[in-house]
């Protein structure tokens, strides 16, 4: 962490923002919702909100799988490979064993199962081999990419009708993206007071001082890799309910999209210091970005551009902002 | 590694000696060639490694961008030069439009769409203290964004004949010119990093910035300097792609990303970066065509290659700067 000026008197606003290191997500996410409202007012009904929640709750969950790595001041460039391992593995074994709902939530174990081994080959690769990080996890992800391909050589194969149905559909009027994302949010609010991630936190603070007083860095550091993992299947998921298919490919752009979602949230990349929450909401700004520029009417050949300038302005504004509340 | 055991070579010199990052380069090399001609018979015969050569060229090239950024310090990376690439073809190919008179024209142009990006990209990093992997990620961003817009707006151009024809026919002493050309650049980046002020100061604010700073050097303007360069040697790159492929279209550029930071780490340069050099970083561009050509030689699924390219990438990497095990 910064060191702390001491000429300046720890104002209240510091004080806010280090126990909430989110706040200028959360108002980036506030400015952005607004705007959508007052360009597209159904964008705001619960309709359009959850159509956004179903959308995106894969990019929110892989930015919050990214976060715990990055804690250790670690990174995971292959998260988005896994989720495209796992979205054929499950496909392909609901395919294979029929669509009852037993094969489907034995898929979905399946599907955890895988998202945790590729977690742990990163973890091994990147901390029990002492690999770098950022180019071990891209030739995972090159190795990912190819068994995803093996599974399922091009993208077609339909989702049995019991799981897009189930994760499109509504349950006591309330859509399912709902209860999914409440449950994640209980799951990762849990995780967040466990051990691990405390312990990751410290690693990515001080990787010594942490091994000097007796922490096993090794295995905190495998251990964050594996949540990336794992949370990168439960992404797979959505995007297979989603998009009601398979696809080898399909994690592909999402990967860099959750770093710059993790960014956005105020997670530092040198470790250390960070929030899920902010992650979760970074997700969802780059959510609304996207929305916005197509309500506001951008020609269609000019949206990725647009996108792209806002989200690298966003980017900047957050760190800038982060970095004057910090110092 | 158990070399050492059995030689009885007196003290840690052949461990040392086969430690040196350019020297597993060279051997690997060898032993990739060795292993492509018992495959496929002819793999390694002289045109068949001219051929290889002006593939691996145009990667080296993105490589000496990238490898001045990562010696630079400071988490230094470019994740923009694969955009970069794609943008200047696409630049150098409309104002050429086939027409050799126009080359110089193109060069400026394509040269000059490099440099701005580059440029751009120090400037977020240095001005506004953006870390280097968030910049140019947003920057990649962008430069897709914009790489849309241009393939809707206009045609994708043509190379001239006589770029073509400096790419892959030979020009001199029977090389083809983008080989020349990364000969030269080799000699320039030896120059530049060995026996220049600038090159001093790369590894200066590499190795420890802020003893740098406090030394003299312009720690800012050096840091933009390198992803200009960065930026430059992208759009030479994709200058010579376009001779290359003929026509450039949107996204070429996209397959050098990765490959360039592997280029720079199989070259003995860490990602930490303050030392390392481009003459290893050679050795590593022809390193990972020449895997990449044995791949595409052998006869199995593009699932099996990936699978045997990654694994392969993760073998090679344990040679090379492994981090340091804890200490108490």
């Amino acid at each position: 962490m910064t060191a702390v000026v001491a000429t300046k008197p720890a104002g209240r606003l510091k004080r806010v923002f280090e126990r909430y290191p989110f706040l200028p997500a959360l108002v980036i996410f506030i400015v952005l919702l607004a705007l959508n409202g007052v360009f597209s007012p159904a964008s705001l009904s619960a309709r359009g909100l959850t159509g956004l929640l179903s959308t995106y709750l894969a990019l929110m969950l892989l930015a919050v799988g990214q976060t715990f790595v990055v804690y250790a001041s670690d990174i995971d460039f292959s998260n988005g490979a896994i989720l495209s391992l796992v979205n054929v593995v499950i496909i392909v074994f609901m395919e294979q064993m029929g669509g009852s709902g037993l094969t489907v939530t034995m898929a979905l174990a399946v599907g955890i199962g895988v998202g945790l081994a590729c977690g742990l080959v990163n973890g091994i690769v990147v901390a029990a081999l002492r690999l770098q990080a950022v180019v071990a996890t891209f030739a995972t992800s090159i190795f990912f990419t190819g068994l995803a391909l093996y599974v399922l050589p091009v993208a077609g194969t339909p989702a049995p009708r019991l799981f897009w149905r189930t994760y499109g559909g509504r349950f006591f009027e309330i859509p399912f993206v709902v209860f999914a994302a409440l449950a994640i949010a209980l799951i990762v609010y849990l995780l967040v007071r466990t051990r691990l991630v405390t312990r990751l936190l410290a690693v990515g603070d001080d990787a010594q001082a942490a091994y000097q007083s007796g922490l096993p860095v090794t295995l905190i550091r495998i251990g964050g890799y594996a949540l990336s993992g794992v949370f990168a299947a439960l992404a797979a998921f959505c995007v297979t309910g989603d998009t009601a298919s398979g696809d080898p490919l399909v994690g592909a752009k999402m990967t860099l999209f959750g770093v710059a979602a993790v960014v956005l949230g105020g997670t530092a990349l040198s470790g250390g210091f960070g929030t899920v929450v902010g992650s979760a909401l970074g997700a969802f700004i780059i959510g609304l970005i996207n929305a916005l520029v197509y309500f506001v009417g951008t020609p269609s050949q000019w949206q990725n551009l647009v996108q792209g300038l806002v989200i690298l302005i966003a980017l900047m504004l957050g760190i800038m902002v982060s970095r004057r509340a910090r110092a | 590694m158990s070399a050492t055991e059995t030689t009885p070579v007196k003290g840690p010199s052949v461990l040392a000696v086969l430690r040196q990052p350019l020297l597993v380069a060279v051997l690997l090399i060898g032993v990739l060639l060795a292993f492509g001609e018992a495959l496929s018979p002819g793999f390694a015969s002289g045109e068949q490694i001219l051929r290889l050569l002006v593939v691996a060229s145009l990667l080296g090239l993105v490589a000496a961008g990238q490898n001045l950024v990562i010696l630079a310090g400071r988490e230094g990376i470019d994740l923009s030069v694969g955009g970069i690439v794609s943008l200047s073809a696409i630049v150098a190919g409309n104002v050429m439009q086939g027409q050799d008179a126009s080359i110089p024209l193109a060069i400026l142009a394509c040269v000059a769409t490099g440099a701005l990006f580059g440029f751009l990209n120090g400037v977020g990093v240095t001005v506004m203290r953006i870390p280097p992997l968030v910049m140019t990620l947003g920057m990649l961003g962008v430069l897709q964004g914009l790489l849309v817009v241009i393939r809707q707006g206009i045609p994708s151009g043509k190379a001239a004949p006589a770029l073509a024809d400096f790419v892959a026919r030979p020009f001199l002493f029977g090389l083809p010119g983008t080989i020349w050309l990364w000969v030269a650049v080799g000699l320039f980046m030896a120059f530049l990093l060995r026996r220049t002020v600038f090159g001093q100061r790369v590894y200066a604010i590499g190795s420890n910035e802020h003893a740098a700073f406090m030394a003299g050097v312009p720690v800012k303007r050096m840091r933009v300097a390198v992803f200009t360069f960065s930026g430059i040697f992208a759009a030479i790159a994709g200058f010579c792609l376009l001779g290359y492929s003929g026509s450039s279209f949107s996204n070429v550029g996209e397959q050098y990303m990765v490959p360039s930071i592997i280029a720079v780490v199989f070259g003995g340069t860490p990602l930490a970066g303050g030392k390392g050099g481009y003459t290893g970083t050679m050795a590593g561009a022809v390193l990972l065509t020449i895997l990449q050509s044995i791949l595409t030689t052998v006869n199995i699924d593009e699932s099996g290659r990936q699978m045997i390219y990654g694994a392969t990438l993760l073998v090679l990497m344990l040679f090379y700067g492994r981090g340091r095990r804890m200490r108490g």
